[in-house]
């Protein structure tokens, strides 16, 4: 029998035992319904409110977050989170507003939100941008759909391959499966740039366009850039972007100005939203001049002009050949867009481009660092995040096990086992809000790691060693599937 | 550099460690017509300036507790959230966390993940949930997208019925656009609506059924037969679920679901203007491998101790790519820890108190109402804390006479049903006292 | 690594037993996925295939592939009780572990246990 360190909330109930208590109803009673159409039993936790607290304060305890400490997952822009986000997204007129009040009502929501995509546009240089996507992976299969609809609105319908590096986030290849068409991989050359040669053989009127992540999953800013968007158009491809990496290039260059025609922007990465332990996240897009009439519907617009004495009526409106709603509603407004908002309002231009120089600082600055310890296959200028190999010659020590020492040390593991293409690849990105000490001893603990993977190569196999809970059984989680706590009544007659 | 913690001698000292100038010395590799670009962007503003405006713009609204007593349901519900809710929300430990790729320092998020899991396949009655997924519409079209991989594109036809939430269906069609699918039952017309008439558009091409529960106009209807018709041609049956409603109505499991989605928004989210929501998706044990989303489930640490990982990994995107079933990474994480800190703080008896609340409010509502010269139930279906209130004049002049009153009146359906001009979607909760049915009643009493 | 020599193997790893027409992962493939967790048959009794043809989704605990036919034929049977235990073609992926029997199967490009041998130690490093 395992020992169980924090039982479940199923486990805590006791029958009898309340929590908050609802107001006695002030109506004359209706009978229920029909006996056939209630549910037998309700099998739910019973427990006072001060024991739900005590245990979702003892969980919150076993998790490592921003708040607690240094966090450089790449590609994933684990910033601090401003606490006055936390504010501003609560204030009563955004939390008690419902989606579908007259827009009369809520013309501050909508302000907000119209503010927010010509901000983007500004940011991005594309001139026309929807908040309706929930994340990233949502915003690309939203950018893919018009991708996909541009070419049949011209009835050109040979065009069902879409050219994906070899670098790409696994999301990349998923959203064009989700349309049927098929993914061709590009290789990136030596200094992790596209493969020209490659590209130029794949380029042909069949491709529906390219994905392209950059800076690149190793930190890399393409250095053909200009090239790579032209080969791609002349064969009448569309370019999407992969706003993952935006943090690096915020007042440094305009995906939208080197050419690309859709980009989706990772509120919860580059503009502070936090991460919930996985979400919710906002990922709004971007799309170039030829593809506006295609974005999600509906879009925020103004739907009176204003004059002398009246603001401006906001509104929604519905681009021409829209592809449709991609959710329910406008987009994650309160937790995603308020958020984001507040954060850009309070950097302005001269602040947006601060955030990624010391991102692209910090990076640079840890790869200095780190070089002579660990080997960084493409060793050049990075931008907001490098990869390193997490293995040495005549060791048996991996990636992982480098990832789980950092946790003895108090440090979140990088991002490890990706990008595909370096061998037990350490991706680290250290993000702008962390300070000089803190990178110091980070690059000490893994220098110091790397010796210990010399001298005494168990203290990395076993580790990590301070953590409440030890490495995990997920081939026993996998073949039991174990995956609720409580299985109703009648569940062997379910089968 | 509002939140930028490197003095100057730092970073010139980290500039010469890595061998440039000047920090624009690092962005060589951008393009020089196009590098540094002027940003117009308003200036940016101090913390105590950014508060105030967008204090300004919040109060700009009006909203459902310092204005308007609102009637409004159709998708998104006014409830009241425990204060501990918030509480836990807040812990920067549970929201500056990301997704527990590192299971060793992530327990928290990965064993409350595991309790949500566990809260909402009781609540539907199903064998299991996953992490959830984005929003009730898009935690359907990834029922669409299950079915789709289920029969391996061999069954194209899905038959969706009218009186599922009309957003959803829209959704479902702009998820759906490569896949080459039928669509049969999903026309705004007010004729067919019944579960029976369904029936006969399901036949051996049939990959999915969607019907919801209670459907958009509110009524409960009994889908046992229509699952067991659907079963007889080989096509899975999808069922769009109000979470509040299955506190006290025989639940989908029951009925023999195989899919139970819905918006989870009702158990602890604010109206927020319409998101962050949470897409709750349960599934019967069989279909565990086609289903999207992440997935926590249990095992054992090194040291023996009961733990929770990610689990079947292998069918999500960033192993599977373009042959995964859904390209979603993330879950809705920190909104799943807020239905279940809900479930947990109002628990069993408090839930079903909430159930009965909006049961008996709406019901009471409901009576009032139809007494109202020219006003009138337009279903005879029992209904649940939403219904289709039939109005003598549209029901959108009849929203704007109630608005111009401080009310916010119900949902105007012919805005989705041409036929359906005068039919008024009126929803009623636990946060409808009395007095303001009363105060509703009176002032459509009134109306001309 | 065991690779019997009664049978031909295909570059992405199935093996062909061209006396029963029974197809299979080898015992390489396996140690490569790791621990099998799911495996889901693409195709029924009676279908007829080509050679490349994706015929079963295996998925373990680390990774994911498809198998594809190593020859053409009509399958003449499948085994059904694969997907009920999976960590089959772990255990036996020579024996139990089969996945689907091709009638009057023609193999496509395959080799032998030596040169499949060969081959795999050359993927190693």
């Amino acid at each position: 029998m395992a020992t169980v360190i924090e039982p479940t909330i199923f486990e805590l109930s006791t029958p009898g035992r309340r929590g908050v208590k609802m107001p006695a109803s002030d109506v004359p009673t209706t009978a229920l319904p029909p006996n056939h159409l209630l549910r037998s039993d309700l099998p739910l936790p019973e427990l006072a409110e001060v024991d739900v607290v005590r245990h979702y304060m003892k969980l919150s305890k076993f998790n490592y977050s921003v708040d607690d400490g240094f966090y450089p997952l790449g590609s994933c822009t684990m910033k601090y989170n401003p606490k006055i986000n936390e504010d501003t997204c609560r204030y009563t007129g955004f939390l008690y507003t419902h989606p579908l009040q007259p827009i009369e009502t809520v013309q501050g929501n909508l302000a907000l939100m119209f503010e927010m995509q010509e901000w983007l546009k500004e940011i991005s240089g594309f001139p026309g941008v929807t908040l309706q996507p929930a994340a990233g992976a949502h915003g690309e299969f939203t950018g893919v759909l018009m991708m996909a609809a541009y070419h049949k609105s011209r009835g050109d319908l040979k065009r069902t391959k879409m050219l994906i590096p070899d670098a790409a986030h696994g999301t990349n290849p998923a959203s064009v499966g989700m349309l049927g068409f098929t993914v061709i991989t590009i290789p990136s050359d030596s200094r992790g740039n596209v493969d020209l040669k490659a590209l130029e053989a794949a380029c042909d009127d069949t491709i529906v366009g390219m994905m392209l992540t950059n800076p690149n999953t190793l930190g890399m800013f393409d250095e053909n850039i200009e090239k790579v968007v032209q080969m791609v158009k002349d064969c009448g491809g569309l370019m999407y972007g992969d706003g993952a990496n935006l943090n690096a290039l915020l007042g440094i260059v305009r995906p939208g100005d080197l050419g690309f025609d859709v980009m989706h922007f990772n509120l919860h990465k580059t503009f502070s939203v936090p991460h919930g332990g996985g979400g919710p996240g906002s990922g709004p897009v971007g799309v170039s001049q030829r593809l506006v009439d295609f974005l999600p519907s509906p879009l925020v617009g103004i739907v009176e002009e204003d004059d002398d004495d009246t603001a401006p009526l906001y509104g929604f409106v519905t681009p021409k050949n829209s592809i449709g709603r991609m959710k329910a509603f406008h987009g994650h407004f309160g937790g995603g867009l308020v958020r984001a908002y507040t954060y850009i309002a309070m950097h302005g231009p001269d602040g947006l481009k601060d955030i990624s120089q010391y991102a692209v600082l910090n990076a640079n600055y840890l790869q200095a660092r780190l070089r002579n310890t660990y080997h960084v296959p493409y060793d050049r200028i990075c931008m907001h995040e490098f990869v390193m190999e997490g293995q040495f010659e005549g060791s048996d020590i991996r990636a992982l096990d480098i990832a789980k020492r950092l946790m003895d040390y108090n440090f979140h593991p990088p991002t490890n086992y990706f990008p595909l293409i370096v061998h037990e690849a350490l991706m680290i990105e250290p993000t702008e809000t962390e300070n000089k000490d803190t990178l110091d001893r980070f690059a000490d603990a893994l220098i110091k790691i790397a010796d210990e993977a010399k001298r005494e190569p168990e203290l990395l196999h076993e580790a990590p060693h301070i953590t409440p809970f030890g490495r995990m059984d997920e081939v026993k989680a996998a073949r039991e599937l174990v995956l609720c706590c409580w299985l109703p009544e009648n569940y062997e007659t379910m089968a | 550099m509002t939140y930028i913690p490197i003095s100057p001698a730092e970073r010139d000292a980290m500039l010469k460690t890595v061998g440039v100038k000047s920090l624009d010395d690092l962005f060589d590799a951008i393009p020089k017509n196009h590098r540094f670009p002027e940003l117009n962007l308003p200036p940016a503003l101090t913390e105590m300036e950014a508060a105030a405006h967008l204090g300004e713009m919040a109060s700009s609204n009006e909203n459902v507790r310092e204005h308007l007593v609102s009637f409004l349901g159709a998708g998104a519900y006014h409830h009241y959230v425990p204060a501990v809710v918030d509480h836990m929300l807040r812990r920067g430990e549970f929201y500056t966390a990301y997704t527990p790729y590192q299971p060793e320092i992530s327990q928290g998020t990965l064993q409350a993940i595991f309790e949500y899991q566990s809260l909402m396949a009781t609540l539907t009655g199903m064998e299991l949930s996953n992490a959830s997924h984005y929003d009730g519409a898009t935690a359907t079209a990834e029922a669409v997208n299950l079915a789709y991989a289920q029969f391996r594109g061999k069954r194209k036809k899905i038959v969706m019925s009218p009186t599922v939430h009309p957003q959803y269906r829209e959704v479902i069609r702009t998820y759906s656009q490569g896949m080459g699918l039928e669509e049969a039952g999903d026309e705004p017309t007010s004729s067919e609506l019944s579960p029976e008439a369904l029936t006969s558009l399901i036949d051996e091409s049939t990959m999915l059924v969607v019907v919801q529960y209670p459907d958009f106009f509110g009524r409960i209807h009994d889908y046992t037969k229509l699952i067991e018709d659907a079963h007889a041609k080989g096509a899975l049956v999808c069922i769009v679920a109000n979470p509040t409603a299955l506190l006290m109505l025989k639940t989908p499991g029951e009925m023999g679901a195989d899919i139970v989605v819905g918006e989870a928004q009702p158990f602890g989210i604010p109206l927020w203007y319409g998101g962050p929501y949470l897409g709750f998706f349960t599934t019967k044990k069989s279909y565990v491998h086609k289903m999207a989303g992440r997935l926590v489930g249990e095992t054992v640490d090194s040291r023996g101790q009961r733990a929770y990982v990610l689990t079947l990994t292998a069918r999500e995107q960033h192993i599977k790519r373009e042959r995964a079933t859904s390209n979603i990474c993330t879950n809705q994480g920190l909104l799943a820890l807020a239905a279940a800190v809900y479930m947990s703080t109002l628990g069993k008896s408090g839930l079903q108190e909430v159930a009965n609340l909006c049961y008996q409010k709406a019901h009471y509502a409901a009576s009032e109402l139809s007494k109202i010269d020219g006003f009138g139930l337009c279903y005879p279906d029992p209904f649940f804390h939403e219904f289709v209130l039939c109005t003598p004049k549209p029901a959108s002049e009849v929203n704007q006479y109630l608005l111009d009153n401080g009310i916010l009146g119900g949902y105007d359906l012919g805005k989705d049903y041409p036929d359906m001009q005068n039919h008024l979607l009126v929803a009623v909760t636990e946060m409808n006292s009395k007095d303001e049915i009363d105060t509703l009643v009176e002032i459509l009493q009134e109306m001309k | 690594m065991n690779t019997p020599s009664n049978l031909q193997y295909a570059k992405s790893d199935e093996w062909f037993d061209p006396a029963t027409g029974a197809v299979g992962i080898s015992d390489y493939a396996q140690n490569q996925l790791s621990d099998i967790v799911f495996v889901e048959l693409l195709v029924d009794e009676g279908e007829e295939v080509t050679v490349g043809k994706a015929i079963a989704s295996v998925e373990s605990v680390k990774a994911s592939s498809e198998i594809y036919a190593p020859a053409a034929g009509k399958v003449s049977a499948v085994n059904k009780g694969l997907s009920d235990k999976p960590e089959t073609l772990n255990s036996d992926p020579y024996g139990e572990g089969w996945m689907i029997k091709i009638e009057g199967g023609a193999a496509g490009d395959v080799m032998d246990a030596a040169a499949y041998e060969k081959y795999c130690e050359g993927r190693s490093h």
